[in-house]
């Protein structure tokens, strides 16, 4: 079956281009993918994430249970701050990656990829052993948009007496804006500053107008993708799926191994000690041609790996690309070639900087 | 609406072709680059390849995705047009002003495979 979230007709009100991404019918673009691009850049943008999963967990053993399920450390983590982890399988390979949100010791939100949330709830119930935790899926009942760009809080700070400066990066609370309540994370999924915002449904709808009639740029899930492969983070079914592992995919600052126990851990120990195979690396193109996901990589004529995203950066001539190449042509440097309709591209292995953050974590 | 001309033979694929003097020049058309959205890539065959009816001739890619230009009647690519291949944004402006590519025809009966405007313009709805 395919979903609407709340926002549907106001994307289609507002002349988006819809397209099905998660099992929801979502907007790909309300004008064209690189003027959005460089409104988040440059200015600021808002993004309908109201497809994304909310799945609460509480209870008493809410800390050591997540601590078991999640590659993040939850129990050190600060309350009212929001930790990256990953869901994955016993042989260490990826179900999900996921922002959990810590409000105390007994009740923690996780926010989950749409298209995963059935599978990410069914597996979370299934490994909930004998834990005192209550597990609900909530993702009907909340909405959510994501204001990006570095206009974001003075744009935000316009609906509300919070002081929006005090909210440091990955750090959540309650905040009232316009009178109604929200949660309000200061993250985002494009490398530039901004806040992640949960509320009702009809208060999110309300909220999405309002950003409009103040300027902000209407984002599609186009956009959304440009702005993340130029941050180099990695997005579900491209960089990370059930063939690949955390530490494979760079994502060890995701992963506390000296936590103790967690699902998948002893696979993640035996590949630290006897070294990856392959890993994710940053690669340039040096001739012309623009690199798409699922492109074969090649040293000279030995496939050696396989692109995942690739773009052309909105309003640049660079091509970069995220791809997985067997460890042995990883270095920084190396000099590859990308297979584009069957003819070899030259390009070399750099590192996933493709964008400098300017704001401060 | 988009725009398509009177006097131009057009593909199912959404590619047009002109032809004089047993060349054909050939382009995309303006459904084709609403639907790409921005172009920022453009690529043909090789003055002196081959092309055939139906076959690629080329690429137009916007930030999005690729898409193969299908070569709208057979014969020698004579000429690729470099000024759209370095500025792709081009076939946004003007799809049928910009051409792609000048294919000598092999086989002038194949242009009885085209539509016409009139059967192209039902083609898009």
């Amino acid at each position: 079956m395919i979903q609407k979230t709340c926002l549907y007709d106001n994307h289609v009100k507002h002349n988006a281009k819809i397209v099905e991404f998660g099992g929801f019918l979502m907007p790909l673009e309300y004008t064209d993918i690189t003027s959005e691009h460089l409104a988040v850049r440059n200015d600021a943008g808002v993004f309908d994430c109201s497809h994304m999963g909310e799945i609460l967990v509480t209870g008493k053993d809410t800390l050591s249970f997540l601590n078991y399920l999640v590659t993040c450390n939850v129990k050190e983590a600060k309350a009212m701050k929001m930790t990256y982890g990953l869901l994955l399988y016993e042989n260490g390979t990826v179900v999900d990656d996921l922002m959990v949100y810590k409000i105390n010791d007994e009740k923690c939100m996780l926010v989950v990829n749409a298209s995963n949330t059935d599978k990410d709830y069914e597996y979370i119930l299934a490994n909930k052993k004998d834990y005192d935790v209550k597990i609900e899926n909530q993702s009907n009942d909340y909405g959510q948009l994501a204001l990006q760009g570095p206009s974001s809080l003075s744009q935000l700070q316009k609906l509300t007496s919070y002081n929006l400066s005090e909210l440091k990066y990955s750090y959540f609370d309650y905040i009232k804006l316009d009178g109604k309540d929200f949660i309000i994370s200061r993250s985002g999924y494009t490398g530039s500053d901004g806040f992640e915002i949960y509320g009702s449904p009809i208060d999110i709808i309300e909220l999405f107008e309002k950003l409009y009639n103040n300027g902000v740029q209407l984002c599609g899930l186009g956009c959304r993708d440009t702005l993340r492969f130029e941050a180099a983070m990695p997005l579900y079914g491209h960089e990370i799926n059930d063939q690949v592992t955390p530490l494979e995919a760079g994502l060890s600052f995701g992963v506390s191994l000296e936590k103790g126990d967690f699902i998948g851990r002893d696979v993640l120990l035996k590949q630290k000690e006897q070294g990856l195979t392959k890993k994710l690396v940053g690669i340039e193109l040096l001739e012309r041609g623009i690199a798409r996901g699922g492109y074969e990589l090649y040293k000279d004529d030995e496939k050696i790996g396989e692109i995942t995203t690739g773009y052309m950066i909105p309003n640049t001539n660079k091509v970069y690309a995220l791809g997985y190449v067997k460890i042995e042509y990883s270095k920084i440097g190396e000099e590859i070639s990308v297979l584009i309709r069957n003819r070899k591209v030259k390009a070399k292995i750099r590192n996933k900087k493709f964008l400098n953050k300017e704001y401060a974590r | 609406m988009f725009k398509v001309l009177e006097n131009l033979k057009y593909s199912k694929t959404h590619e047009w072709v002109s032809v004089s003097d047993g060349v054909g020049t050939v382009g995309i058309t303006d459904f084709a680059q609403h639907s790409l959205g921005t172009i920022v890539y453009v690529e043909g065959y090789e003055p002196g390849e081959e092309v055939s009816q139906g076959g690629e001739c080329g690429a137009v890619e916007s930030v999005k995705a690729a898409s193969d230009i299908m070569a709208p009647v057979s014969g020698e690519v004579l000429e690729v047009n470099e000024e759209v291949l370095n500025n792709p944004e081009l076939l946004n402006d003007d799809p049928y002003t910009n051409w792609i590519l000048k294919i000598k025809l092999s086989d002038e009966d194949e242009l009885n495979a085209l539509l016409d405007a009139k059967d192209y313009e039902k083609e898009q709805k």
